[in-house]
């Protein structure tokens, strides 16, 4: 075989050369149409949103509509202005941060004792924390707006966020961040008197910092995004929804404007795309350990 | 699969931490008390709904019984029969199933890609984290810039009026034609799920050996059956998890849904989870015990489908070998 193969390679290395470029000029052809796919509603949006409405024109006007010729700002300060966003801007602010917190604080705590403790029910206690990670939770919404009623929390912010920090993810993450720093450290620790909480707040949490920023971001992410259950805590308090709540509704109310709305996706996006940007690794990664 | 992952995983073999010599009652109660937030938060929101919700199924709850503050009545497999009987639930079970022509194309689809960027040639970097972004995108941006897309006049038509698959005069909003309704809601969750599944399957193609792939290459075998004698093997546990994980999403799709077509037109795009929200929520006869009891008709799908998809793999393994 391969000498049938060998035999007129001085005749057909220029062809393969020419066969191997031709793939690579396919290979970039498929991946660019993937990434007019991906990214051509994002450009869209931007281009609507930096579009001076006062000129005139549709938005649907192919193709000027998509490289406007007048840029301006000024969609973003209207935005601002007239469906009053900073307030729905705060109200994200306020529910992403308690979350963060929240997720951190929980996870780190019980990640401590199922890293570093040994007593009775452990293994069942992290089994069941596991199972939450598979268990179908379809009906678990309409129970958790029941409760929250109940508890006076519905409409809350506080309500939004306490079903959803204690999560198997968080918890998982933050064991496997104890797992890795040296038994010696903290029985030095010990030696010297420092109290279990201190060890935690000195010693592991310092040296976790890594995890605790990957845990933090994703949640970021996960919370500023999140639409479904918000909207369902919130739906008898409009005024304390947050932005991805808001910008429907805006939609809803305002489709005259799209030029607005466009802004207001825009300011909406911005944190978590610049947060993305910045911990792209992170993310993929973090992906790309779930498959383990 | 032995990449160094940044997530502080750096050695969870060193685990089981020696027994100290200290008593064990008080690592018992400090243990403890440092799960307490997490283990009653897990059980408040988690685990009572979910034992709850399931006992709700059987029960009649909601509308007028709910607001005299009366208790749920034990009703049997009543919700059950009533489901059974909806055809606006036959219908959301119908479109939730056929939801699932996702999974394959999906999963090739963000295959194929996955082996298109795994190769050292400049700009994958910056391919692989654009075609992440719609991954990291609220479900309510993409409703926002997905509606402009397939609106009349959106750019959708315009593409397809460019190259003259429809006539100028024929333009139609995509969401509002139930004939299309269904597709370009799978196409939204289709964008908003190819990159996610590409950068698992970029894990798990980094993860076979250079040397295979090179002892082919001198065996002079082509690409594709280097993709299909190599690559699809090696790379079957990965091919299991997503499609797994995507059957279920597909399972629950609920949120393209609702900020999309609400479940119009006609139904078209109705799902068994859309279902289950509207019930409980929409309307002013909101019905728990109905909507918990198609929650748990769902619930079983997702299970029985988990099962079956482990099921194929392993057959299609022992047909190969």
């Amino acid at each position: 075989m391969s000498l049938v193969v060998r035999a007129p390679a001085q005749t057909a290395a220029p062809r393969r050369r020419n066969v191997k470029l031709g793939r690579i000029v396919l290979r970039y052809a498929i991946l660019l149409s993937v990434l007019v796919f991906a990214i051509f509603p994002f450009l869209w949006t931007l281009a609507i949103a930096l579009t001076d409405k006062t000129a005139g024109g549709s938005i649907y006007n192919f193709p000027a509509s998509l490289f406007p010729k007048a840029i301006t700002l000024h969609n973003f300060v209207d935005v601002y202005r007239t469906f009053s966003l900073g307030k729905y801007v705060w109200n994200s602010i306020s529910i992403t941060g308690m979350t963060i917190i929240g997720t951190l604080l929980v996870s780190a705590l019980a990640a401590y004792p199922l890293a570093r403790f040994r007593f009775p029910g452990k293994g069942l206690i992290f089994a069941v924390i596991i199972a939450t990670l598979v268990l179908p939770g379809e009906t678990t919404f309409i129970v958790n707006t029941l409760t929250l009623k109940k508890m006076g929390l519905l409409g809350t912010h506080l309500g939004v966020v306490l079903p959803t920090v204690a999560a198997a993810f968080g918890i998982f993450l933050m064991r496997q961040a104890f797992l890795s720093i040296p038994q010696a450290l903290l029985e030095a620790a010990r030696l010297d008197g420092a109290g279990e909480l201190t060890i935690l707040t000195r010693i592991m949490l310092p040296l976790s910092v890594p995890s605790l920023a990957a845990l933090g971001i994703f949640t970021l992410v996960g919370t500023w995004n999140a639409y479904f259950w918000p909207m369902l805590a919130l739906s008898g308090a409009p005024d304390a929804v947050p932005l991805s709540v808001a910008v429907l509704k805006l939609k809803g109310q305002f489709n005259y404007d799209p030029f607005n709305i466009a802004a207001g996706s825009i300011i909406m996006m911005l944190p978590v795309l610049l947060v993305f940007l910045a911990a792209q690794r992170l993310f993929m990664r973090g992906m790309e350990g779930a498959v383990k | 699969m032995a990449r160094s992952q940044p997530l502080g995983s750096k050695a969870p073999r060193s685990s089981s931490p020696r027994p100290r010599p200290r008593g064990s009652l008080r690592d018992t109660l400090l243990s403890y008390a440092f799960l307490a937030p997490a283990l009653i938060l897990l059980t408040l929101f988690t685990f009572y709904p979910l034992a709850y919700g399931s006992y709700l199924g059987f029960t009649e709850y909601g509308g007028a019984r709910f607001a005299q503050g009366l208790a749920p009545k034990w009703i049997g497999l009543e919700n059950f029969r009533t489901l059974a009987a909806d055809p606006l639930f036959l219908t959301a079970l119908g479109n939730s199933v056929k939801y699932l022509v996702i999974v394959p194309v999906l999963q090739l689809a963000s295959l194929s890609v996955a082996v298109l960027v795994n190769k050292n040639l400049p700009g994958m970097a910056f391919f692989r984290a654009a075609y992440y972004i719609p991954v990291v995108t609220s479900i309510s941006l993409a409703a926002v810039m997905w509606d402009w897309v397939y609106n009349k006049e959106g750019t959708l038509n315009w593409a397809l009026g460019a190259v003259h698959l429809i006539a100028q005069g024929n333009f139609f909003g995509w969401l509002n034609n139930e004939n299309t309704a269904f597709w370009a809601v799978m196409l939204v969750t289709f964008w908003r799920g190819f990159g996610y599944y590409m950068v698992l399957y970029l894990a798990g193609l980094q993860s076979i050996p250079a040397e295979l792939e090179e002892a082919a290459v001198l065996d002079g075998a082509s690409a594709w059956k280097r993709f299909w004698n190599i690559t699809v093997p090696l790379m079957k546990p990965t091919i299991l998890l997503c499609s797994l994980l995507s059957t279920i999403a597909a399972l629950r799709v609920l949120e393209e849904v609702l900020v999309l077509t609400n479940g119009g037109p006609l139904n078209s795009t109705y799902t068994a989870l859309m279902y289950v929200y509207s019930k409980a929520f929409q309307g002013f006869n909101f019905d728990y015990g109905l909507a918990s009891a198609a929650g748990l008709v769902v619930a079983v799908v997702a299970l029985l489908l988990s099962v079956a998809n482990f099921r194929l793999f392993r057959e299609s393994d022992g047909g190969e070998t």
